[in-house]
């Protein structure tokens, strides 16, 4: 990568324009919003959408001509909105629980998939929802019992992999896949004994994840607990850009990195379980998205961060489109496809990161 | 005036010692050295100090402040490092790692304001590397990135150096201009130093280290005699103090001869 190819403009590595940047993700996000809520087995025109979501909105919302099928509002506002708004929260959670992770260990390949933590997630949720566990955390008792299961993960296999004060990049990947086949079969065993059928939340649900069921309710959680990470992240994004130079050099410049990676632990299974508690197991999304952002916008978290949440939810909630239309009426579930999409990239990086010798 | 107090440093790695009775200090404006052969415990003593090891007995003083009770934002505004871990998997301008020095200096809202970047491009041009600037850190060489994180110290604005050996894998001509440059910054400094002729260059006083202990110290004519040198690294050698510089200049003697 020589330095004269730079891409040029606004998503100029070496000087990108924020602003811009930003604005015209989230331009994008919001056409893609109204896209996809129209797109599936029955199509719903853009514009449709477009005045059905207007026709809700108090002020201006009685100016709007009805002109659309009652079935078409049924479908966009019951089914369709709350899973595209879903996977616009799960993507960018995904996202940013990458970046998270990755700075925990120091290393572009982490992803919450990857390192086995969103099968803890899953496992510990499948305990709960069968035999009620966590039953005594009420309402958000599946969020939690997966939010325990990422965050033992997490400490599992960053204490596993750690040999004197550095992560290891092998005993971590290796370790990652280990514990999630621990945790895989732990999760089959979990549904296969389990005494009732499981509905849409059974073994499949958890090992490849999907948006399809997604309801209002589901949203709210995982968007404030996206939020608060987000802030908490973005408040201390120079500890994140430190860290990336090593234990060492970052608390010789300052920074406390043993609370820092305790805090990033604590924010990743956060972030992960919530998730993963309502949308299963989506791979990759944290390793392909900060990835292509860190192309665009270089290495600083205070990019990393905003960039890596925009393009997480607008790739996911394309991903779903195209899992619900590719097999049509059949659905797929969306975490084969960023598997199938992911994968290359992951075996991609860890060519290039063996023969750069890089990072390793 | 005295800056830096070491009072009997114990480190040990499980069961081995590496660092045993450390007693040194520092005094403002002064270039000290370590040397000593590999594995004697420079390193190991400088991470006790920047805080990558904790010892497990001994007090360290700083300005009269117990180095280990400040926080490590307040001991990073005082004390500036330069250790042997280089490499960042990340995709970062080298502008970026050396603007990652005025880290201490920020609260925790603050972003990079003009002053900040006029430090940032003031110390990269000292080390003559302004044209580089925006170059990828993953892509230059190891002599560059070692220059690279001696701007980023620089930008710390810090009056205390630790340097790890930090001429390590450069060219002659970087390592005279490396220490020609913290000499010339005016700060006082703590180094280890793994080429004895440049320890002889640039040091006011040289620690030695065997074995994690000290062994030897004084002015670096009195410490690099060839006894001394056969003691510690077991090698035989010529000394005597060059005409020009007016310090000690080693010749090692290869076993053959003589």
């Amino acid at each position: 990568m020589s330095k004269s190819n730079l891409p040029r403009g606004a998503f100029n590595r070496a000087n990108p324009n924020m602003p811009v940047i930003i604005v015209l993700l989230l331009i994008i996000a919001v056409i893609s919003l109204l896209l996809c809520v129209g797109l599936g087995p029955v199509t719903v025109t853009p514009g449709n959408v477009a005045k059905i979501l207007l026709s809700r909105i108090p002020a201006v919302g009685s100016a709007i001509p009805r002109s659309w099928e009652r079935l078409d509002e049924n479908i966009v506002l019951g089914l369709r909105l709350p899973r595209v708004c879903l996977g616009l929260i799960v993507g960018a959670s995904l996202a940013v629980t990458g970046v998270t992770m990755q700075a925990l260990v120091r290393n572009q390949l982490a992803d919450p998939f990857i390192l086995g933590v969103s099968s803890g997630a899953a496992a510990t949720a499948t305990l709960g929802m069968l035999f009620g566990v966590f039953a005594f955390f009420g309402e958000y008792s599946l969020s939690i019992s997966a939010f325990i299961g990422s965050a033992v993960t997490i400490i599992f296999v960053y204490t596993i992999s750690r040999v004197r004060g550095r992560v290891n990049i092998s005993q971590l990947l290796l370790s990652g896949v280990a514990i999630s086949m621990i945790m895989d079969g732990v999760t089959r065993i979990i549904t296969l004994s389990a005494p009732n059928a499981l509905g849409l939340h059974n073994a499949a649900f958890w090992m490849s994840g999907s948006l399809a069921g997604a309801k209002w309710g589901y949203l709210t959680l995982p968007l404030a607990v996206l939020l608060i990470c987000m802030a908490v992240l973005m408040i201390n994004y120079r500890g994140l850009n430190l860290l990336l130079l090593g234990d060492e050099s970052a608390g010789a410049l300052g920074i406390n990195a043993g609370r820092l990676q305790k805090l990033l632990v604590l924010v990743g299974s956060l972030m992960a379980g919530v998730t993963i508690a309502v949308s299963g197991t989506i791979g990759f999304v944290g390793l392909m998205v900060p990835h292509f952002t860190r192309l665009l916008v270089g290495g600083d978290h205070r990019r990393v961060l905003p960039i890596s949440a925009l393009l997480g939810g607008i790739l996911v909630v394309w991903v779903d489109v195209a899992a619900r239309m590719l097999l049509a009426p059949e659905e797929m579930p969306v975490g084969i496809l960023t598997a199938i999409i992911g994968g290359p990239l992951f075996i991609f990086l860890l060519k290039r990161g063996s023969r750069d010798k890089k990072g390793w | 005036m005295t800056r830096l107090v070491i009072d009997n440093l114990n480190f040990s790695y499980d069961d081995t010692d590496a660092a045993r009775n450390i007693c040194l200090s520092v005094d403002k404006g002064e270039f000290v050295g370590l040397i000593g052969p590999n594995g004697s415990g420079k390193s190991t003593v400088l991470k006790n100090l920047y805080r990558a090891l904790k010892p497990d007995s001994g007090k360290v003083s700083l300005d009269g402040d117990d180095l280990f009770f400040l926080s490590h934002k307040a001991a990073a505004l005082k004390l500036g490092v330069v250790g042997q871990e280089n490499d960042v998997p990340f995709d970062f301008l080298v502008e970026e790692i050396v603007a990652m020095g005025r880290s201490p200096h920020k609260k925790l809202f603050d972003i990079d304001n003009e002053h900040d970047k006029y430090i940032v491009h003031h110390a990269l041009e000292h080390l003559g590397m302004a044209n580089m600037a925006k170059r990828n850190y993953l892509h230059i060489s190891g002599g560059e990135k070692q220059r690279v994180l001696i701007a980023r110290v620089i930008a710390q604005e810090c009056d205390f150096l630790l340097l790890d050996e930090p001429t390590n894998h450069l060219d002659i001509s970087y390592q005279l201009q490396i220490f020609d440059f913290v000499k010339r910054l005016g700060v006082t400094a703590l180094s280890a130093i793994h080429d004895l002729n440049m320890a002889a260059l640039y040091c006011d006083r040289i620690f030695v280290l065997k074995a994690g202990e000290i062994v030897l110290q004084g002015k670096p004519e009195e410490v690099l005699t060839p006894e001394n040198i056969l003691n510690v690294y077991g090698v035989r050698c010529d000394t005597r103090i060059h005409p020009i510089t007016g310090k000690p200049a080693i010749t090692f003697l290869p076993s053959g001869k003589l």
